[in-house]
């Protein structure tokens, strides 16, 4: 469980997040959904450490995420994966070499039990035979999967995922949120996954967070979002005139 | 201006702190200094040469020039080529050289991971990626300029009795006679002052200004060139203060 209390983050003068309370929770896939400008890229980085609140508390289970010592944050570290929007696959390093990376940093494997956790992660994501090919001489989706396989080499227990689908055709984005759903079930990791993608909402969102305005404006499950009478629910689930014809036929 | 000399100053400071924090595992960050002392070392040779052969051949040429018709013996030729390239040219030259060579590098390297999101991903496995990505340079660059500059310093030398004795403008025997005259071993050590000032200068500054990129591709640019023109500029201040001490 990964809990957001009153976190706050400003800009210059800009106020990107005024207040978000929010809990993220464990072995479920938690959206953040909103426009773009909306502030999710920015609580996405506020919760994995990169960019540090102005004011409030990001909990991890029982411990505040600002108060660890450099110890103990790197402990947790450990247990933290993440899928970046642009992979963030290391351009120099073969498809193995990437995965092992965090493996050759923080453990003591020998290379046989290296190589074997490597093989097993890419079998998870549906990927063989690419260990020696580099980054740019697979596809896009590849790409996500390997970087799914890089974030979950150390079996983290938090998953971060930062527009999972972005650049992906429609098969492929399904692909890669059945993916994603799967691991979170059969690890029970706390996934959370900031996306604008409404198949993805209507598809894995167990727990959804709509950011409006820098404020938590909605929150539910994908079950609950066609009920939900919230206005600023419905203005961007919404927003496609093709997709409001097609609810109004029905 | 002070004001943001001052800031980079500070946040210059304050970074050194994290890059010489305790490595996570000593053998990816031994790996990773060597494969960084193959690309600046083997990587550089050439221009190294390049560049040396031909500051030898001109120095020769030009002190030929200027002696002419004075009483001065023709063999002092090679006693100021050798004195000129061991305590000037080939620290300064070389160093000036490989901050365009290898600190934009640097910088380009740096930035462009920044900009890739690597350098966030390594910090969310728990990376230090201050001491993880700049200290291997670093080391790496301390150890093999040095080496460099004595090459650059003996193809100098080459480089000026090549210009010269085959050419006719001096005997092989005058100028081998200059080189070995007046030697004072103490040159060398104001040589390897200066390689290893300069190198860290170099090293630092284009690594801070690759890790502290923001924005897109122009700003990248911008970084690099930075990287080069204040790496150059610090290295020539640096010139001068280590000839101020070292001659006092």
């Amino acid at each position: 469980m990964i809990r957001c209390e009153a976190i706050r983050r400003s800009f210059g003068d800009q106020e990107v997040l005024k207040g978000i309370d929010f809990e993220f929770e464990k072995g479920k896939t938690n959206l953040i959904i909103g426009r773009s400008g909306a502030g999710k890229t920015v609580l996405l980085k506020i919760l994995v450490g990169l960019v540090v609140p102005t004011s409030g508390k990001v909990w991890y289970d029982t411990t505040e995420f600002g108060s660890l010592s450099k110890q103990a944050l790197q402990e947790l570290r450990m247990n933290i994966g993440m899928l970046f929007q642009g992979n963030a696959l290391f351009d120099s390093l073969t498809i193995e070499q990437n995965i092992r990376f965090p493996m050759d940093m923080f453990t003591n494997f020998t290379a046989k039990q290296k190589r074997a956790q490597v093989d097993s992660c890419l079998e998870r994501v549906s990927l063989e035979g690419v260990h020696k090919k580099y980054p740019s001489e697979i596809s896009g989706g590849m790409q996500k999967r390997v970087g799914i396989a890089r974030a979950i080499v150390l079996n983290p227990r938090y998953l971060f995922c930062d527009e999972p689908n972005s650049g992906l055709d429609p098969q492929t984005s399904i692909t890669i949120d059945e993916l994603i759903l799967s691991i979170t079930k059969d690890k029970q990791i706390t996934t959370v996954i900031n996306t604008h993608d409404m198949n993805s909402v209507m598809e894995i969102g167990e727990k959804i967070c709509l950011l409006d305005k820098g404020l938590v404006a909605w929150q539910g499950s994908k079950d609950e979002v066609l009920k939900s009478q919230n206005e600023e629910l419905h203005d961007f689930i919404f927003a496609s005139p093709f997709l409001q014809k097609l609810i109004d036929q029905r | 201006m002070i004001k943001s000399l001052l800031f980079h100053f500070g946040k210059f400071f304050m970074w050194k702190r994290s890059i010489l924090a305790k490595p996570e595992n000593m053998r990816m960050y031994y790996n990773e200094t060597i494969r960084q002392m193959y690309d600046i070392g083997v990587g550089s040779l050439p221009i190294v040469f390049l560049i040396s052969i031909f500051i030898g051949a001109v120095t020769a040429i030009q002190f030929k020039y200027q002696m002419e018709g004075t009483l001065i013996p023709a063999y002092y030729i090679g006693y100021i080529v050798r004195d000129m390239t061991i305590i000037e040219l080939a620290p300064t030259i070389t160093c000036i050289v490989l901050a365009g060579k290898v600190g934009s590098n640097m910088a380009a390297e740096l930035g462009g991971m920044r900009q890739k999101e690597h350098i966030d991903a390594m910090e969310i496995m728990g990376v230090n990626t201050s001491a993880y990505l700049v200290l291997p340079k670093m080391i790496a660059a301390v150890l093999i300029i040095p080496l460099l500059v004595i090459i650059a310093a003996g193809v100098s030398i080459i480089g000026g009795y090549l210009a010269t004795v085959p050419t006719g403008l001096f005997m092989a025997g005058d100028y081998i006679k200059g080189v070995r005259a007046f030697f004072l071993p103490y040159n060398f050590f104001m040589m390897f002052v200066k390689s290893f000032v300069f190198a860290y200068i170099l090293t630092s500054v284009s690594c801070y200004q690759g890790y502290f990129v923001k924005g897109g591709s122009i700003e990248l640019g911008e970084a690099s060139t930075r990287a080069v023109v204040y790496s150059d500029i610090l290295i020539l201040v640096a010139d001068y203060l280590i000839a101020v001490v070292l001659t006092a």
